[in-house]
């Protein structure tokens, strides 16, 4: 194993610390629980948007705190959700008066402890709502599993909900809108690499040269199914399909069609999967009107992709155009 | 001995720090498998964190240092074994609350109430492919032996987890992370299961060294 580290148990903290001395006018970083706020946090009167989840997927989600997106987010060991006590003091330190959102990707652990954070914030006399995104259309959403993962729709639903929040939308409708863009929303990821956890040292699964992995989260978690190597076009015709038929998006449906890279795979190679999709898309009647393509919700250093479709409507697509200053997404200002 | 003291909980818990610390790359490897590769982790830097915060608390009583056990794990430890671990000894810290010390019923009922607590936290079932498969026979075999011998309920309470772990390896997880593997998370123990099974094997040790 080759990487950037000096100690594998300070990656979370050395790594929050460079992200502060980079973008001080956007965040501030706390430590001992660890989390980090909006430099201008509490913004008086708007709901504060928290976040957060295991590290290993930056940009998401402290690089999307700032002006239009989260308040706060709470980074965890790596691949290890925060902590209650994490998630209470960010939501404690953004607390406007106007309540707390909590998103939460749907992993047992994630859950767990952010239902004992909104417990402990109800108990302070603090309204919270919690909405749960599970976007992950590998994983069958049944009572014999722990329900679909969260992915790509996290980020936009950050985007989207932290714009309506800035806009001075009230708790409970902010919720709503946030299961709206769940609801909205499909993705699906496949890995050509494994990663490897800092403090492990080898790579999470065993993945041969000429194999990929369909279906994967981003936890290294292995996917449903292995299959031989094949050119881009047939992964992404394998990636789509099951996308479009979930929902189903249906022609003259209006989307954003979103290109994820899991952190070891080029924006060259991006750009060629994107191509595939934007082809697919149209040719099933599907309008394109917004995308976003690049590197915004990794898997450590795993090679891999994921794609997202959001299905948009006016308000949709108004808060996704919304000014919006983060470490990772910024347009309009 | 036949009482279980706070001086008892305090060295369960110091010995729980080593044996997490001895045995996290095989609960990581196993985890390696079906989740994704931290539970050993995770228990070794819990239970660390615990044996640093209760060393000195000899003068409390046992629902104290249950308490600061569970608030210390679920602080630390992250994931679902975070919430669910301390979910146990919170419940057994209201069970425990005031007293001194626990004869051999009365450390089942802190423990299985902890066990009850966890199974409501995590909404798991018998048979999910779960820590709830090596806490429930614990308690079962615990729960027979209960009016003997602290020794001798602690042994079978431990064979009872072992078993219990056993009884995971065939099964398709239903709940956690392992879930999303359906027929390929058969073949493992799951390793929240093997975490369980060094829990009471840890304690019974720490009672027979007493």
């Amino acid at each position: 194993m080759k990487k950037f580290i000096n100690n594998p148990e300070q990656v979370v903290v050395e790594s929050m610390k460079g992200l502060e001395l980079a973008h001080p006018e956007l965040l501030k970083a706390y430590y001992s629980p660890n989390y980090m706020v909006r430099s201008d946090a509490p913004v008086a009167g708007k709901v504060g948007v928290v976040s957060g989840g295991g590290s290993g997927h930056e940009p998401m989600h402290c690089g999307y705190i700032g002006h239009g997106m989260l308040d706060a987010a709470c980074p965890g060991e790596v691949f290890t959700s925060p902590t209650p006590d994490q998630i209470y003091d960010a939501a404690k330190k953004v607390d406007g008066g106007a309540g707390i959102l909590l998103i939460v990707k749907n992993y047992t652990g994630d859950v767990l402890n952010f239902d004992m954070a909104a417990e402990l914030l109800k108990a302070d006399g603090i309204e919270v709502e919690q909405v749960i995104i599970d976007d992950d259309v590998a994983v069958q959403d049944s009572l014999y599993t722990a329900g679909r993962r969260g992915v790509g729709a996290t980020v936009l639903a950050e985007k989207i909900v932290g714009a309506a929040a800035g806009a001075g939308m009230k708790l409970k409708e902010l919720a709503e809108l946030c299961r709206k863009v769940n609801s909205n929303a499909r993705s699906m990821g496949v890995a050509l690499t494994s990663c490897t956890v800092p403090a492990v040292g080898k790579p999470s699964f065993d993945l041969p040269d000429d194999e990929y992995e369909l279906g994967i989260g981003i936890h290294g978690e292995p996917g449903r199914q292995r299959l031989k190597m094949e050119p881009a076009d047939k992964i992404v015709e394998r990636m789509i399909e099951p996308v479009i038929e979930d929902l189903p998006y249906q022609s003259g449906d209006e989307i954003l069609l979103f290109v994820n890279g899991m952190g070891g795979t080029p924006i060259l190679e991006l750009y060629i999967l994107y191509r595939k999709a934007y082809e697919i898309a149209i040719e099933r009647g599907l309008t394109v009107s917004r995308n976003l393509v690049g590197t915004y919700m990794t898997s450590l250093d795993m090679a891999g992709a994921s794609i997202t479709l959001l299905k948009l409507d006016e308000q949709l697509r108004n808060f996704w155009d919304a000014p919006v200053k983060t470490a990772a997404l910024r347009w309009g200002m | 001995m036949e009482e279980f003291t706070t001086e008892t909980l305090i060295s369960w818990c110091r010995k729980l720090a080593d044996t997490y610390q001895q045995k996290k790359d095989e609960l990581t490897e196993l985890d390696r498998q079906v989740g994704d590769a931290d539970h050993g982790l995770n228990m070794a830097r819990g239970f660390t964190a615990v044996a640093t915060k209760v060393g000195g608390m000899e003068d409390k009583d046992l629902g104290t240092v249950f308490k600061t056990i569970a608030m210390t794990l679920i602080s630390t430890v992250g994931g679902a074994s975070g919430p669910l671990y301390g979910s146990l000894f919170l419940q057994a810290a209201v069970k425990a609350n005031g007293k001194n010390t626990l004869n051999t019923a009365g450390l089942y009922d802190a423990l299985n109430a902890g066990v009850q607590n966890v199974m409501a936290r995590g909404k798991a079932v018998k048979g999910d492919k779960t820590m709830v498969d090596a806490l429930l026979p614990a308690m079962e075999a615990f729960d027979k032996a209960k009016d003997g011998k602290l020794t001798v309920a602690l042994d079978e309470a431990r064979k009872g987890a072992e078993q219990g772990a056993q009884s995971t390896v065939p099964l398709i997880a239903k709940k956690g992370r392992a879930s999303y593997l359906g027929e390929r998370s058969k073949d493992y123990m799951d390793p929240g299961a093997a975490s369980t099974v060094i829990l009471f094997d840890t304690l019974y040790q720490t009672v027979i060294d007493n």
